[in-house]
């Protein structure tokens, strides 16, 4: 009886892996399932709308949605192109397709987005042409941006003596830190109750920080201090996209740097290493830091947290009279391997369409690429009680600055990250970054 | 695994003592021998030996896993001999070999003194195998939360009494210390298990006489313990030597090789390089020569500890 079960199970088994390659040599046909990833699990409940909806319309497609931790979505991404067994479809980030598009992992969907009469002018400025790559083609529709901001604890802005307004309208320069330093130093309290900027601070018990800290922020500062460094004239490469030098070495961004280090030894923000752990965004939460610089795609979890009433004011205005924020974009791609070409096209007009995008929006967790969507994802977070103009206006007054996109950006990072953890750890100056620089550039000759 | 050890040396013994048989008769058994170490053999010729060897080619070339490697020679050594970060994982992953081999081996050895001499009962003895039954990303996240600087329960403990908070995992001069003392907390019951079932194999009247001649307790440890438990002493020292050496997951999972490259270790580095950086070339030459270093560390523990030898003959 056993046996015979064994059989029957190996029978079928056999004939699902006969289907299953069946299904896999259509090549070319609109059909089937199509397999999709993304890595942030705040999304998954409006893709997966947007899914069922998809196959609503399209009864021969179905979409499978998997979501796997940012943390080894890169690996097992390129485990599944070597061993053939990637998503067709899959969310790609701006930092990593350069490099996949030049391994030929990707498809180039020119010919898609013209015949399909796709209008990249809807798409917020410049998000389309982010993933047009190196070589002229286009390997992937927009669907969503994040920019910087400045989420606050309100209780304790208003025990400082600090308005809202003040809050909005900060200044700052490498040189003193402007009124942002100010304003940071004020609501840093240690634990005797001595405000930052009061004589007899106690910068070695500091029970709240004014500045919270993420790291120190790698090749890109997304978070960390690109929205100041950026203000002062400075960009992180020769020319974005695709430069092939990157600045780290000028003087302008090692004076910013070490302003921003000095903040850890003045006491008004964490040391770094004690940011090892627990994340900036819980350690908020738990009331030890008043400020934390942090993107868009974090306001749900500020907002959520309980008994804290969080506002977001805009970056600070720096020495060239402008805010400055990193404008990054997330796109879906298409793997080169995919067996279904066709219906994995569909789905990502799909994505990149209001249809779907307006579901996005409606859940009020990111901001779409569309224009018309990212104004209903900001009613949405509005109708939440959550007001997100410090996000959106970076966009409007054109204060943003593309996310440096270039080659070896991952040996990039690997070199930067111990360098810049050195510098706002106060083990090294700033200059020392002339070195690293040096480094970086040599993996462009 | 001592067990293991033993078992092996006397069948190879029982071979040596059937040998004036034919040869005739021992091919004989070869058919019978093969289709037994199959799977065995399977197994390790195709998760062991071929992946070693793709490994040693891919040493010797430049390749991203998405293209083709490409045969560049020494290139890949050369650069790692030139490597600052190579040198600086070499130098973590040795500091943090000698700081768990060290604590781990004497409170091992102390723990099995104890399950052999005082904890008799079975539930005792088990209980201090349970760290090792956790897996390693686990034991490593529960430290790095218990641990935490601003909201870690060891760090509140520190400060109720009256001292400094410890960064214990963001500061360059604790992160391997601390990670040595978790990974000891986690194998010491292992170890310790392995060299009791050392102690077990020492004969009772080796203890009798030595207590008829007023031996001391430190002295029968010292003259007839230690020297009896070499040989288990020198198996558990190469294994967990080469198990330390390949300290990974509570790094990746915690610092990350940070602060700085405080706790770049040398297998973090290979991963680092091969599959964060797409090197495979490079990565898999570190591999290399970390498979150099550690066969000679067994080769010289083995020869000068004299491992293979008993002094109960």
């Amino acid at each position: 009886m056993k046996k015979k079960a064994t059989a029957i199970a190996a029978a079928a088994a056999a004939v699902l892996a006969l289907s299953a390659c069946g299904n896999g040599g259509s090549a070319e046909s609109a059909k089937g399932e199509i397999n999709y990833w993304l890595w942030d699990a705040n999304q998954l409940p409006a893709y997966q709308q947007c899914a069922d909806d998809f196959h609503t319309a399209n009864p021969d497609i179905s979409v499978k949605i998997t979501q796997r931790g940012w943390d080894d979505y890169w690996s097992t991404l390129t485990n599944g192109f070597v061993g053939g067994t990637a998503p067709d479809v899959f969310t790609d980030h701006l930092g990593r397709y350069g490099e996949l598009a030049k391994n030929k992992q990707l498809l180039a969907i020119d010919d898609a987005v013209s015949r399909d009469k796709v209008d990249l002018s809807a798409y917020n400025d410049g998000l389309a042409d982010l993933w047009v790559g190196q070589d002229g083609k286009r390997y992937g529709l927009p669907k969503d941006w994040d920019t910087i901001g400045l989420f606050y604890n309100k209780a304790m802005l208003s025990d400082a003596g600090i308005s809202e307004d003040q809050m909005k309208s900060l200044t700052w320069n490498p040189q003193d830190g402007g009124s942002y330093e100010k304003v940071i130093a004020h609501l840093t309290v240690d634990k005797s109750g001595k405000r930052g900027d009061e004589p007899g601070f106690d910068k070695n018990n500091v029970a709240v920080y004014g500045l919270g800290l993420n790291g120190g922020g790698d090749s890109s500062g997304q978070t960390e201090w690109s929205y100041l460094t950026n203000t002062t004239g400075w960009s992180h490469t020769d020319k974005n996209p695709w430069g092939t030098h990157y600045n780290y070495d000028d003087p302008k961004f090692q004076e910013s740097m070490t302003w921003f280090a000095g903040m850890a030894d003045k006491g008004y923000m964490p040391m770094l290493e004690t940011t090892v752990g627990a994340s900036m965004a819980d350690t908020f939460a738990a009331g030890k830091s008043a400020i934390n610089a942090h993107g868009s795609w974090m306001i749900g979890q500020y907002t959520g947290y309980k008994g804290i009433e969080v506002g977001i004011a805009p970056t600070p205005v720096g020495p060239e009279g402008k805010r400055a924020s990193m404008f990054n974009g997330l796109a879906d791609s298409i793997w080169a391997g995919t067996k279904k070409k066709d219906a994995s096209i569909k789905w990502v007009e799909y994505l990149a369409s209001s249809a779907c995008q307006d579901v996005v929006a409606s859940k009020a967790v990111v901001f779409p690429a569309l224009k018309a969507s990212s104004d209903k994802a900001a009613e949405a977070f509005t109708a939440k009680g959550v007001d997100v103009t410090a996000f959106t206006e970076q966009v409007k007054n054109k204060t943003t600055f593309l996310y440096p996109i270039t080659d070896n950006t991952a040996k990039v990072k690997g070199i930067m990250k111990p360098a810049m953890d050195a510098v706002v750890s106060g083990k090294a100056p700033a200059s020392s970054l002339t070195a690293a620089n040096e480094q970086v550039n040599a993996l462009f000759k | 695994m001592t067990t293991l050890a033993t078992r092996s040396r006397s069948a190879s013994r029982a071979a040596f003592s059937s040998g004036p048989r034919g040869s005739h008769r021992r091919f004989g058994d070869l058919r019978v021998a093969l289709l037994f170490i199959a799977p065995a053999m399977i197994g390790f010729v195709v998760f062991y030996v071929l992946p070693t060897i793709r490994g040693i080619y891919l040493s010797f070339t430049e390749y991203n896993i998405l293209g083709e490697p490409e045969w560049i020679g020494m290139e890949n050594y050369q650069a790692i001999a030139k490597d600052p970060l190579f040198w600086n994982s070499l130098a973590v992953t040795g500091q943090y070999v000698f700081l768990n081999i060290a604590l781990q081996t004497a409170l091992a050895l102390g723990l099995a003194l104890l399950m052999h001499n005082v904890a008799k009962s079975t539930l005792i003895r088990g209980t201090l195998l349970l760290p090792y039954l956790m897996s390693n990303v686990i034991a490593a996240l529960l430290w790095f939360w218990m641990l935490d600087y601003q909201i870690g329960v060891v760090n509140q403990f520190i400060e109720w009494a009256g001292l400094p908070r410890v960064a214990f995992f963001g500061s360059e001069e604790w992160a391997i210390p601390t990670q040595a003392v978790i990974n000891t907390w986690r194998h010491m019951g292992y170890t310790a298990l392995l060299i009791f079932a050392g102690l077990q194999s020492i004969p009772g009247h080796v203890y009798e006489v030595a207590k008829l001649d007023g031996a001391s307790a430190w002295q029968t440890f010292r003259k007839i313990t230690i020297p009896l438990l070499r040989p288990v002493l020198v198996l558990v020292l190469v294994v967990t030597v080469i198990g330390s050496f390949q300290v990974f997951d509570t790094v990746a999972v915690t610092t990350g090789g940070g602060p700085v490259n405080a706790t770049r270790v040398i297998q973090y580095y290979i991963y680092q390089r091969a599959f964060t950086e797409s090197d495979f070339g490079y990565g898999s030459a570190i591999a290399v020569i970390l498979f150099i270093i550690l066969a000679l560390v067994a080769f010289i523990q083995m020869k000068f500890l004299k491992g293979n030898e008993s002094d109960l003959d």
